[in-house]
């Protein structure tokens, strides 16, 4: 099958066309997700409108809201897809502002950083997803005849650059007050919002071959669904377990509803996922269930740092420091952590070169 | 509606400032015991950057902001080519800090200019704080409420925009910030003036431990 809309790869002379087209696998991938999620609303719905039940309301509220966020990260994604290679990085562009916005609102910091935070949120965020997007199909007049793959920039752009140049753009602005604490926090905003959560859209400019050893046929915009879907999955299978057999929290201090039950659980249980869903990758079926278990196991740490970051704050959610904003950060913290990891993992091993 | 009304130059501005104030500082307001409403109120709020007036305003509904004026500095708002503009866009009621005179008062314009159409927003602290402590209150409100007892005394809690836009700099960062609208005060028969004005600084600084 082509890619289905032509027109639009016309104006993009950034756009991958082998890599990062539509197959029928993505095709096949949407419409699992569309009908679990179609499934899922309607037994929802229909909880709803029972009045006599065992289930809690409020767990039942939950379960609905979130499920309205997914069928937003859905539509979401799904027009990234539309508008293929540039439209997913922009989409992950914004994403990470806005991330690094509830990060920066949530930790406190002094007005001697103001102009660290003005060239973080403007120049190394931006600059960081321009990277991403010229990855390896720079045009020419950029890269002056020369076969440059960017990923050599923008896989150390922030560790190295932004993260030396923040300690030393704060002492510039005289104070020293909690000097370390206050370049650490941003450091580690512009790591977690920013660096890792780009990986996901890098992932389209991965020249992949299967385990065969033979260059790989399908399209990485499947992979990046497929990943996206893992970590949503991780995250929902975590909580189930340890609802239903959770017994020792892990850190009562940090958050109360995480379990090791529920961690190993999660992590069987989405490996079998993974496995399931094995034809939408280049990794054959044990190689694809390892990964999803890797990205549980990462999902499960970006939680629980992110709750131990909230719990420091005195908040519940990153949502409510600000009341109205669902938070975002919330929602895409198994993302952010899970995204380097299996991009270089797959990079490691299944890259063709 | 008349064509000439949309494409009033005015009006585009201040929905211009409205958007940005929207982006740039991502407010959310929550009106605490209070609704918007039509009847003349002075909204009164800490004050920490350059920006709060702006985005209170942008904050209300929109056919609150057509009748809500910010009480601004005139020694500050009308220098400049960009800035007078701004305040015109907003109804800014500009306020001479330095030439106060005996029977021409800022609460005596403030109360002339009003009449009985306009809300105010005013920032009772006079200047900008760092934005850790409140500072007193000046004694405008009370001789407001005095002279007007009609009038909603309306609290208001502008959290985060001094990070948005600290003092003393001009390149704003992005982040979040929130906005708490309390339930009205008035002035009571025989208060007096320094108990009122602690009431009323009490009563914007019990917005912003009120966590939900």
């Amino acid at each position: 099958m082509d890619i289905g809309l032509p027109s639009l790869v016309a104006w993009q002379p950034l756009a991958q066309i082998s890599a990062t087209a539509l197959t029928p696998q993505t095709y096949i991938l949407l419409l699992v997700i569309f009908l679990s999620l179609g499934a899922a609303t309607l037994v929802g719905q229909i909880l709803r409108r029972r009045e006599q039940l065992s289930i809690e309301p409020a767990v039942l509220r939950r379960f609905n809201h979130r499920l309205r966020v997914w069928w937003m990260m859905f539509a979401i994604l799904a027009i990234g897809f539309l508008l293929h290679r540039l439209g997913v990085v922009i989409l992950f562009g914004l994403i990470s502002f806005w991330a690094l916005r509830e990060f920066i609102t949530m930790t406190p910091t002094r007005r001697g950083d103001h102009r660290t935070l003005f060239w973080v949120f403007f120049i190394f965020t931006p600059l960081q997803y321009i990277l991403i997007g010229l990855g390896n199909s720079a045009p020419a007049w950029l890269t002056q005849g020369r076969q440059i793959d960017f990923y050599g920039f923008y896989s150390i752009m922030i560790p190295v650059y932004a993260s030396l140049f923040i300690p030393a753009r704060i002492a510039i602005s005289g104070d020293s007050k909690r000097f370390l604490e206050r370049s650490a926090k941003i450091q580690a905003g512009l790591l977690i919002c920013v660096y890792s959560l780009s990986y996901a859209p890098a992932m389209l400019d991965l020249s992949l071959r299967g385990s065969d050893g033979q260059a790989w046929k399908g399209s990485n915009v499947t992979l990046l669904l497929f990943f996206v879907l893992i970590a949503q999955i991780a995250d929902v299978l975590q909580e189930a377990w340890s609802r239903l057999a959770g017994r020792n929290v892990i850190a009562p201090e940090i958050n109360a509803s995480r379990t090791w039950e529920g961690v190993m659980g999660s992590m069987i249980t989405t490996g079998l996922c993974g496995m399931a869903l094995s034809w939408a990758t280049p990794f054959s079926w044990w190689e694809s269930g390892v990964m999803s278990m890797v990205v549980a196991i990462m999902a499960f740490a970006g939680g629980m740092s992110l709750s131990a970051i909230k719990r420091d704050r005195g908040v519940t959610d990153t949502g409510t420091l600000v009341q109205g904003h669902a938070g975002l950060l919330d929602r895409i913290d198994n993302v952010c952590f899970a995204a380097p990891v299996f991009y270089h993992l797959t990079r490691f091993y299944f890259s063709q070169s | 509606m008349k064509l000439s009304d949309v494409f009033d130059p005015m009006k585009i501005t201040g929905h211009t400032i409205v958007v940005l104030a929207r982006l740039l500082s991502g407010f959310t307001v929550r009106w605490v015991d209070c609704q918007p409403d039509t009847c003349q109120r002075v909204y009164f709020a800490n004050h920490t950057s350059h920006l709060d007036a702006v985005v209170l305003w942008s904050a209300l509904p929109r056919h609150l902001r057509a009748i809500t004026r910010p009480v601004a500095a005139a020694d500050y708002w009308s220098t400049g080519k960009f800035k007078p503009k701004l305040a015109k866009a907003f109804n800014a009621l500009l306020i001479d800090r330095k030439e106060i005179k005996v029977h021409h008062s800022p609460v005596d314009l403030m109360i002339r200019e009003i009449g009985d159409v306009y809300s105010l927003i005013v920032f009772p602290e006079g200047g900008r704080t760092s934005g850790e402590e409140m500072g007193q209150f000046k004694s405008g409100l009370y001789y407001l409420g005095k002279k007007r007892p009609d009038l909603e005394l309306v609290p208001v809690y502008i959290d985060n925009v001094n990070r948005v836009l600290p003092r003393g700099e001009f390149l704003p960062v992005p982040l979040l910030s929130c906005i708490s609208i309390g339930a009205p005060i008035f002035l009571e028969a025989g208060e007096p003036k320094t108990e009122f004005l602690d009431r009323a600084r009490n009563a914007v600084r019990a917005l912003k431990g009120d966590e939900e």
